[in-house]
């Protein structure tokens, strides 16, 4: 099944194999190499793109977010950083422990959905050129 | 700390030597391919890379460093912390897996796997020797201040025969048990660092009857600082330059992490994508448990050994978990706790080693001199050889830099990382159009604008902290240049990529979109 090497990628042969053809045929150039063009347009690979950027997207851009959010309060609104809220424990604190814990959260939602959501899709991709890898 | 405290310190950190070299020589035994050097045979589960990663990250930077810095400034110390454990989050979600796929060993198979390939690959190695050395040459001066502390050697010449011993077992290290090896050293250490640190927090938090609040409290009397060492602005706070210099410190940790060379490398030791993500996770978590710990363990230092100590003992701030482990466990806990900050070093340092003669060895040689078509043996030799001098090297750097301040020189280095090394990734892997001469734009345009601000920066001369107090060419305020260096690189690779240059090449393009998402033609399973 595998491979020694990653596959030396030769200059590509345009597609005999296209994207009009009948979803099961394999996306595979002429020299038996899996023919890139086509499956970066191919259904199955846009809608591998379409989840990983539902979730990569949006999740970075909240924790970038929240992240410039703790650093400027704790650069310019100090006092509001030096209220206590439990003890002697105060807002700063407690945010900045959050941010650990946010990106506990973050992590394994995104362990998460890569299992459900982004593997099964990634086989799917893989299988339009399963043949070509029992080949090599 | 008196002579038989040194007796003990040495018999720990020697067990620790000669435990991890024999491992490391039984690991070794096949050690002869390149994938073998470089990548252990991509043969460690998500979960052993996973550890090995936190304990190439976690160096004494990071343990002496950040605990001595929570110790003595309190909040502001906190700061590091979180942006390292945040900082993963990019690590997870936009690099690990496609690192894995497109790759095959060095940083620069990414960066130049759609580009010209000798440019690129010189500009990656170039960028990876520079922020290596840098990374080295400060752990090195850790070793040294270290020592001062914990085996009571004070004259310059004695820490500097130090220094060259933790070189040498490096380079030992590296030549013998190559990525294999070094792995296992990374993750015997991070679980003994791990272990030791959870089991002092458990230990101080009970003392205070499990009350955090109760211990800042204790710990806001023993600060001359008072209430304000629990709030922000101790260290940063002063004039609105400093709250810059603080918010592009901020960002060079958060953006640096993920695109450190020796971090990335790291990547390729496992067998394919799915395992490269398991390795951030297991990761995130030990980096999650160790900064909680280190802020239990710095406010602890405060309450328990005071500020006013910790600054005046000998290494200074870096002296306070030491400090505190003898204050809580007396000569025996502050041997287990040297020993593991010094093994820390040590394994950092071997990891940094390998990545760089990796690199050299891969990109340079192997690619750009031999256009590709080196014998795998004598790529081999090369990086072998690489190690040895890189090895004299970061022992010179180290034996020069010795007393400068760890964490700060760590910063710098993240700030290379992230100016150099993350625009260029980034954009290879997300932007269509990115293409040779951008990457070319953005790597050195991050690389020298950092190095030059760096340079004429506060941090070199001018000011009584600096590396020469006596010259004054300094013109740019900020100590670390994140803030100015990084959107610049950003900014240099889109302008190169617009700009003109070749098109991007369509078909590596569409192969490495594809490869990097799905790892087909990576014959990866």
């Amino acid at each position: 099944m595998t491979k020694a090497l990653p596959s030396v990628s030769r200059p590509a042969t345009p597609g005999f194999a296209t994207f009009e053809e009948p979803a099961h045929s394999l996306l595979i150039d002429g020299d038996g190499e899996p023919d890139f063009g086509a499956l970066q347009t191919s259904e199955d690979f846009l809608a591998l793109k379409r989840r990983v950027k539902r979730f990569i997207l949006p999740a970075t851009l909240l924790f970038l977010a929240w992240y410039v959010t703790f650093v400027l309060l704790s650069a310019y609104a100090a006092d509001f950083m030096s209220t206590p809220l439990f003890g002697t424990v105060n807002v700063g604190l407690t945010m900045g422990f959050l941010q650990i814990v946010t990106t506990i959260i973050i992590t394994m939602a995104y362990a998460r959905y890569s299992k459900r959501k982004l593997d099964p899709q990634v086989d799917k991709v893989r299988a339009l050129v399963e043949t070509d890898e029992e080949l090599a | 700390m008196t002579g038989a405290n040194t007796a003990i310190n040495l018999s720990v950190f020697g067990i620790f030597v000669l435990l991890t070299l024999y491992i490391v020589y039984r690991a070794s035994t096949r050690n002869v391919s390149a994938s073998d050097y470089y990548a252990a045979g991509s043969s460690f589960t998500g979960t052993q890379n996973g550890i090995a990663l936190s304990g190439d990250f976690l160096s004494a930077a990071s343990f002496l460093g950040i605990s001595g810095a929570i110790a003595v400034n309190g909040y502001d110390g906190f700061m590091y912390s979180i942006g390292w454990v945040v900082a993963w989050l990019i690590g997870l979600m936009l690099i690990s897996e496609r690192l894995r796929n497109t790759g095959r060993f060095t940083m620069g198979d990414v960066m130049a796997f759609r580009m010209r390939q000798r440019p690129v690959r010189a500009a990656a190695a170039n960028s990876t020797l520079v922020i290596s050395i840098f990374y080295m040459i400060a752990q090195m001066a850790g070793a040294g201040g270290l020592m001062a502390l914990l085996l009571d050697v004070h004259s310059k010449i004695g820490q500097a025969i130090i220094i060259a011993v933790v070189g040498i077992v490096m380079v030992l290290y590296v030549l013998v048990g190559g990525m294999k090896g070094t792995t296992w050293v990374q993750i015997i250490k991070a679980v003994l660092l791990l272990l030791s640190v959870s089991l002092l927090t458990i230990f101080l938090i009970g003392k205070f009857g499990f009350d955090f609040s109760s211990m800042l409290d204790r710990a806001t009397q023993r600060s001359p600082l008072g209430e304000a060492v629990l709030s922000p602005g101790v260290k940063y706070g002063a004039s609105d330059l400093s709250k810059i210099d603080f918010i592009s410190l901020a960002l060079a940790l958060v953006l640096g992490t993920a695109s450190l060379p020796h971090v990335l490398m790291r990547f390729y030791t496992v067998p394919n994508a799915r395992e490269a993500r398991k390795s951030v996770v297991w990761a995130t978590w030990m980096m999650a448990i160790f900064y909680s710990c280190t802020l239990v363990i710095g406010f602890g230092a405060m309450a328990l050994v005071g500020t006013d100590k910790i600054t005046s003992a000998p290494g200074g701030e870096n002296s306070a978990a030491p400090l505190l482990a003898f204050q809580v466990g007396g000569t025996v806990l502050l041997g287990i706790v040297c020993a593991v900050a010094f093994a820390t070093i040590l394994a950092v340092v071997a990891g940094l080693t390998l990545t760089a003669s990796a690199s050299f060895a891969h990109d340079v040689y192997a690619n750009v001199i031999k256009h590709g078509e080196a014998d795998p043996r004598d790529e081999v030799k090369v990086a072998r050889i690489t190690a040895v001098c890189v090895g004299v090297l970061a022992i010179v750097g180290g034996i020069a830099a010795n007393g400068q301040n760890v964490a700060f020189l760590v910063a710098l280095a993240f700030a290379l990382a992230a100016s150099a090394n993350l625009p260029t990734l980034l954009y290879s892997l997300f932007w269509k159009r990115f293409n040779t001469r951008g990457t070319l734009w953005s790597i050195y345009g991050g690389l020298t604008s950092c190095v030059l601000l760096i340079v004429f920066s506060p941090a070199i001369s001018g000011s009584k902290s600096s590396v020469f107090p006596d010259v004054d060419f300094a013109f740019f305020p900020l100590s670390n240049p994140g803030i100015v260096s990084i959107p610049l690189s950003f900014l240099a690779g889109f302008l190169g990529t617009i700009l003109g240059g070749e098109p991007a090449d369509r078909e590596k393009q569409a192969e490495m979109e594809v490869r990097g998402l799905t790892g087909i033609g990576s014959g990866l399973r």
